[in-house]
């Protein structure tokens, strides 16, 4: 039953990696507001209705 | 900030969304098809007896088909939707999103194609063999880089929970798909699991409950925290709310796996710790179904106009209902009633069926008209399909909770003399056949209302035009970072720490896991019961060929310690009794008899005439026939391979033996080969031993008469004493 170590580590380590994801998400603010998340989604984005741009602004 | 210009992909969406729909439909017919199997046998036997839709074929095909393709695509389709708009940028790289889109299709060609010509591995919902198992790690990478990629250069700062759904869904998916499908080639389509008997259990339910877990609950979490506001116009329920059960629910999940193996051979004491888990997740499983429900406070009214919003309630109420089943049923003593039965299947289609499939289709009656800037072409049809689907699931699952139940205490069942009341299987399998008509029907009915839906869909898409891309300007809310000229992309990458490590975690735990598995596994077999033996090289391919058949759908080979079952089926399984077991096959469901003690019960004549015709011998048996196994020739190409591949994983075979497996193989043939000629020549005189000692059927017959033999020739306390040593 050595395996049973290998998946307590390996759930371990997937925990360790929620952890330290919930800790960056505390630190950097995702959590600061939780009320206005919720309703921006709600919003649509702005469509450009008109004839679209030739060059891609949105080049990342 | 300025404002800029983004295109959203929608045609990956459109893609996406229609590889939903056609598997969906290509799915649940294969389903019905298995149904229909059970509920009407001998049809099937007499006159569609083919080996290629055999009952034990179909259902992996049914189950990855559903979960994989229909699911799978539908979890893109939102993904890719969403997560643009939530991050108002387009998905990083095109390449990846269509590479992700054709290779996940691949996938799905090569498990229809190869399923049915029995290349399993047995393990469920990890039936595909090695080389589909390796496309599947590349496919799920292709799309959590693109994923995390886009996440990357979003314009939002603020990660909306449904990305934190997404995100739990790659990693967790990524670790379980690599440590479960740890397997040794035999051929380009046959490999040996690298873990044995009780391990590869462990391992695989580890897996499968988190396939449940990871696959079918937090994708469509994220969805539901998606579509169902932005459907109802309604901002989610309580946003802190879905942060802390979005935590809890995926630091718990991880630790549930083992309360499909309870009573079994496992530990006791993991056993206990999956039950715990397991209880507790009711409460952030709830969170989410509650803050879902919740959502719709006050808007009720347009739940009654909108079919999109039906379709999400009955959804989240069948993540309810499932969610609180799924912890009742982990405590020992209901599980010691359901376990085996269809109580089992109907938990799982009010999860499929309802969760997914409602939450699936509301979702594509919200997008088409969006894709297609047009407004639905029938709501009274989407609407029909409703109510329709949910009287398909009512028909489905009620008629097989009452079957589980009804048969889980049959078998329990005594006389006041101590004996068995229903000492016949076959007699607890037959009062069900009722309720399989039933079931057959409610899933009849729940396919016309997806073929309502394709229609509806069709006729929408024909009167509206698609847009490609979907140009809408966006206010960035995220500091872009001074980005120098000419600078590399992965210098993007390294300024975000976290997200490094996330990646470098993904390499080393596959690195990892490459190094510490081999010696853990081969480690473990050491422990051993001395009177188990390694299999015989035509026992050996007999079971590859019980694994081919999907013998292990419908055969458990467990006996639970309960009173019950011993007096059923003889002396409980120990875990030392499958140390040789690669991959291990005790099954989950009984549809047919328990076979762990199976050997030497019966002759090898009974075996060969049951097995061509088994309602020859068992009137009223609604097992299929196999009569291509006493056809075709054993194939053994692969025998010295497979004996060294076994050796090389710890079975004590002696060096050398490769080279003499053949001649031992064709002695023990040909032994069984005239007992079954000995008893059958009264009727077919002209049957020579040579004729038949060289099929398939025999080998099967020899790992049939192995079954749990060994330790029958150990006086019960030795047996306990060495196992209780370990």
């Amino acid at each position: 039953m050595e395996i049973m170590f290998v998946m307590l580590l390996v759930s371990l380590l997937l925990a360790l990696i929620f952890l330290v994801s919930f800790i960056w998400a505390n630190k950097t603010g995702q959590y600061d507001d939780d009320v206005t998340p919720g309703m921006r989604i709600l919003y649509d984005d702005e469509e450009v209705k008109k004839k679209p741009n030739k060059e891609k602004p949105n080049k990342e | 900030m300025e404002k800029v210009e983004v295109r959203y992909d929608n045609k990956i969406v459109k893609y996406f969304a229609y590889a939903t729909i056609t598997w969906g439909i290509i799915g649940m017919l294969v389903g019905l098809i298995a149904a229909l199997q059970l509920a009407f046998p001998d049809f099937f036997n007499d006159y569609l007896g083919y080996k290629y839709i055999s009952f034990g074929r179909i259902r992996p095909l049914h189950t990855n088909a559903v979960i994989f393709a229909f699911v799978g695509n539908a979890i893109f389709t939102g993904v890719y939707y969403s997560l643009q708009r939530l991050l108002k940028t387009r998905m990083w790289s095109d390449k990846l999103s269509y590479l992700n889109f054709w290779g996940w299709q691949l996938i799905i060609v090569s498990a229809v194609i190869t399923l049915p010509m029995g290349f399993t591995s047995s393990k469920e919902y990890a039936e595909l063999e090695w080389p589909i198992d390796i496309a599947i790690t590349i496919m799920w990478v292709v799309f959590g880089w693109n994923m995390f990629a886009t996440i990357l250069v979003r314009r939002v700062k603020h990660l909306y929970v449904a990305i934190w759904f997404y995100l739990a869904t790659f990693v967790t998916v990524a670790v379980l798909h690599v440590f479960n499908s740890f397997e040794i080639p035999v051929s380009f389509m046959k490999s040996y699991s690298w873990y044995s008997g009780v391990t590869d259990a462990l391992v695989q339910w580890w897996y499968g409950h988190n396939a449940v877990a990871f696959f079918l609950t937090t994708p469509f979490l994220g969805l539901m925290y998606y579509f169902v506001p932005k459907a109802a116009n309604r901002p989610v329920y309580s946003y802190k709310l879905s942060i802390i059960h979005f935590w809890a629910l995926i630091f718990l999940y991880i630790w549930a796996g083992p309360h499909h193996l309870l009573y079994s051979s496992l530990p006791d004491w993991a056993q206990s710790l999956g039950v715990v888990f397991s209880i507790m997740l009711i409460a952030p499983s709830w969170g989410g179904m509650l803050n879902g429900l919740l959502t719709l406070r006050g808007v009720w009214d347009k739940v009654r106009d909108s079919a999109v919003l039906k379709f999400f309630v009955v959804a989240l109420t069948a993540y309810g209902m499932a969610t609180f089943e799924g912890p009742m049923l982990s405590l020992k003593n209901i599980n010691s009633i359901t376990h085996f039965t269809d109580w089992i299947v109907a938990h799982v289609h009010v999860g499929g069926l309802g969760w997914n499939g409602m939450l699936i289709f509301g979702m594509m009656y919200y997008l088409f008209p969006k894709l297609y800037k047009v407004k639905l072409y029938s709501q009274s049809l989407a609407n029909a399909h409703f109510w329709i689907a949910t009287l398909g699931i009512l028909l489905w699952t009620i008629p097989m909770y009452w079957a589980g139940f009804s048969q889980g205490l049959m078998w329990q069942e005594f006389n006041p003399d101590g004996t068995l009341t229903y000492p016949d299987f076959l007699s607890t399998v037959t009062a069900l056949e009722p309720f399989y008509i039933m079931r057959s029907f409610g899933g009849l009915i729940y396919i016309i209302g997806v073929l309502l839906m394709a229609y509806n869909i069709r006729k929408t898409v024909k009167s509206g035009t698609f847009v490609k891309e979907e140009v809408v300007e966006v206010t960035p809310t995220i500091e872009k970072k001074k980005k120098e000229k000419g600078e590399h992309w992965h210098r993007v990458i390294e300024r975000k720490p976290v997200r490094l490590l996330v990646f470098s975690f993904i390499v080393i735990a596959i690195g990892g896991a490459v190094e510490i598995i081999p010696t853990m596994a081969v480690e473990s077999n050491i422990e051993k019961i001395s009177q188990v033996k390694p299999f015989t090289p035509l026992e050996v391919e007999g079971r590859d060929i019980y694994i081919r058949e999907g013998c292990v759908g419908c055969h458990s080979q467990m006996v639970r310690p309960l009173r019950f079952e011993t007096e059923r089926y003889g002396e409980y399984s120990k875990a030392g009794e499958f140390v040789y077991d690669h991959p291990f096959l005790w099954g989950s469901k009984r549809t047919g008899p328990d076979l762990a003690r199976e050997g030497g019960l019966r002759s090898d004549s009974w075996h060969y005439t049951h097995m061509i015709m088994p309602k020859q011998i068992s009137p009223g048996s609604i097992m299929p026939a196999y009569p291509w196994l006493a056809d075709d020739d054993l194939y053994t190409g692969h025998l010295e391979k497979k004996i060294n591949v076994l050796r090389g994983l710890g079975v004590p075979y002696p060096e050398g033996y490769e080279k003499e497996a053949l001649s031992d193989l064709q002695k023990q043939a040909n032994k069984i080969a005239e007992n079954v000629i000995r008893d059958i020549s009264k009727e077919n005189s002209n049957v020579q031993v040579s004729d038949i000692a060289g099929k398939e059927i025999i080998a099967l017959i020899a790992y049939l008469q192995r079954l749990g033999t060994d330790i029958k020739a150990v006086p019960a306390e030795e047996t306990e004493l060495e196992t209780s040593m370990k």
